[in-house]
């Protein structure tokens, strides 16, 4: 779970070829061991093709030495609240990319769900 | 650059339209939207077909070249402008700039999505596809994007549910007076509450449906417009704006930045700011987004729209009534037809051509959305002297 730190300091998750103000990436942060909060969650019970129902969903938001940076992702349960403590956790396979509109090989489909601490 | 006009509205019956497609429904839109404006398809210079997705929801592509011949409009410029559920808005001012520039002296805009024929789970997928991969493999939709951001607000401004299910209520109100909606019935603020969870917080009536449909604008320069039948309105401000495409990069999930700056670029243009609003068209596909455009274009302060829906404010005899049409909400959503449909709305308004609905109003604006707020255009339309 990469995140891109670029030459101002700031962080994103996904990273992109041009970061805020222009700057450039100059290096990655693992976020797969550090905590995070959740910011807000939902329980979604219509879910597209491949995604499994209910599929709880949460943006959270990570801390690296004063840093801050923001995920999305499938919550491993929907009893949470705002500003609960998450971690993230592996998951090989978050939907099944067969049966969707996106081209398979197009992306991955691995990737972290985050759990309460 | 020259000041337009809008000399020509129409819209189809929206909702589900069996045996219609997307070259019926846009050739449907386009031969009313001519026959408003009094003028043969021979006589356009320019036509621009907003559509978000007719490949992926029928294999249908080249759409403007077909409805250029379906219309008899041969060999005016074509384009397909897609910008998303944004698309209608982004073909205003494609349609704007190319009166404005003088590039056309007549033009011709016609919004249109055929949706119905797929599931819901799959037409919920194809929209889905305008996510970042990040955002697409976790399954991510644009009602959970709704979900995430109404339990925000909700809490981060102390607001009631109900208030969420007074637009849906609002809406569905101002939608039995428009013959052209998918919905014409009345709900209770009850209904809207106990209706199934779709992405908690936000249940069913939150949603707009699936749709299919198509609406249609014609503009010229604003000197040509008494050459045309019926009332003209003209165009004030038209702006676009971009905000992040992963959406969780923003600071703050309730503010809208591409509806604030958009608003604030088309009120600089027109000379106008909120105040000078009487009427509005925002895109309600889903009931916070009403909010969250009311709050960016400066109808109400921050975190405090939903107490103007509480009180009635927002209702057709409030001091600004919003989504007289119906809004997606009740009158549907037919992707790339809503900016175009949002507009023809305000048009009427303007040329008092809106029957039941009608409100007393100088200066219209609408407010199209594309993603989740990803993509934005907002018009700012007047009565023609």
């Amino acid at each position: 779970m990469e995140a891109v730190r670029y030459a101002d300091g700031s962080l994103s998750f996904p990273g992109h070829p041009v970061g805020p103000d222009g700057s450039e990436p100059v290096g990655t942060v693992d976020l797969s061991g550090h905590t995070a909060e959740i910011v807000t969650w939902t329980t979604a019970t219509a879910t597209p093709p491949g995604v499994e129902a209910p599929n709880h969903l949460a943006i959270v938001e990570f801390e690296v030495d004063g840093e801050p940076v923001r995920a999305i992702g499938q919550l491993t349960t929907g009893d949470v609240a705002i500003g609960d403590e998450v971690r993230p956790v592996y998951a090989e396979r978050l939907r099944d990319p067969e049966v969707g509109i996106r081209e398979p090989a197009s992306q991955s489909w691995d990737g972290f769900r985050f759990e309460p601490v | 650059m020259r000041d337009v006009a809008v000399v020509g509205a129409s819209m189809t019956q929206f909702g589900r339209r069996e045996g219609e497609w997307i070259r019926s429904l846009l050739a449907e839109a386009g031969t009313a939207g001519l026959a408003d404006a009094g003028v043969a398809g021979e006589e356009l210079d320019h036509l621009y077909v907003s559509n978000m997705a007719s490949g992926e929801f029928e294999g249908q592509t080249g759409v403007m070249n077909a409805l250029a011949q379906d219309l008899g409009a041969l060999p005016a410029y074509t384009q397909r402008v897609d910008q998303t559920s944004a698309s209608g808005g982004a073909g205003i001012y494609a349609a704007w700039q190319s009166v404005a520039s003088g590039a056309s002296d007549l033009t011709m805009l016609v919004g249109g999505e055929k949706m119905t024929h797929r599931s819901t789970g799959e037409a919920t997928d194809v929209i889905a596809s305008l996510t970042h991969p990040e955002e697409y493999k976790h399954g991510v939709t644009l009602p959970s994007f709704a979900g995430l951001t109404a339990r925000l607000y909700l809490e981060q401004y102390d607001a009631p549910r109900e208030s969420l299910a007074r637009v849906a209520v609002k809406n569905h109100r101002n939608g039995v007076d428009n013959p052209n909606a998918q919905f014409r019935e009345a709900i209770d603020v009850e209904t809207a509450l106990e209706s199934p969870v779709v992405a908690d917080p936000l249940r069913l009536y939150d949603f707009c449906p699936i749709t299919d449909g198509s609406a249609a604008l014609v503009f010229c320069p604003v000197e040509a417009a008494e050459s045309y039948d019926g009332d003209h309105s003209t165009v004030e401000g038209v702006a676009g704006a971009t905000d992040t495409h992963v959406v969780h990069d923003r600071a703050d999930p309730t503010t809208m930045g591409a509806v604030v700056d958009s608003g604030a670029a088309a009120y600089e243009m027109a000379g106008y700011g909120p105040e000078d609003v009487d009427v509005a068209e925002l895109h309600d596909m889903f009931t916070i987004l009403e909010f969250l455009q009311c709050e960016g274009l400066g109808f109400h302060d921050e975190g405090r729209a939903w107490e103007a829906a509480m009180d009635g404010r927002t209702a057709r005899d409030g001091e600004l009534p919003i989504n007289t049409s119906g809004g997606l909400k009740s009158k549907g959503h037919p992707l790339g037809a809503s900016g175009v449909a949002q507009a023809v709305e305000i048009h009427e308004q303007l040329t008092g051509e809106a029957g039941p609905r009608q409100v007393d109003a100088d200066v219209g604006l609408c407010c199209n959305v594309g993603g989740f707020g990803n993509c934005v255009t907002t018009t700012l339309l007047e009565a023609g002297s």
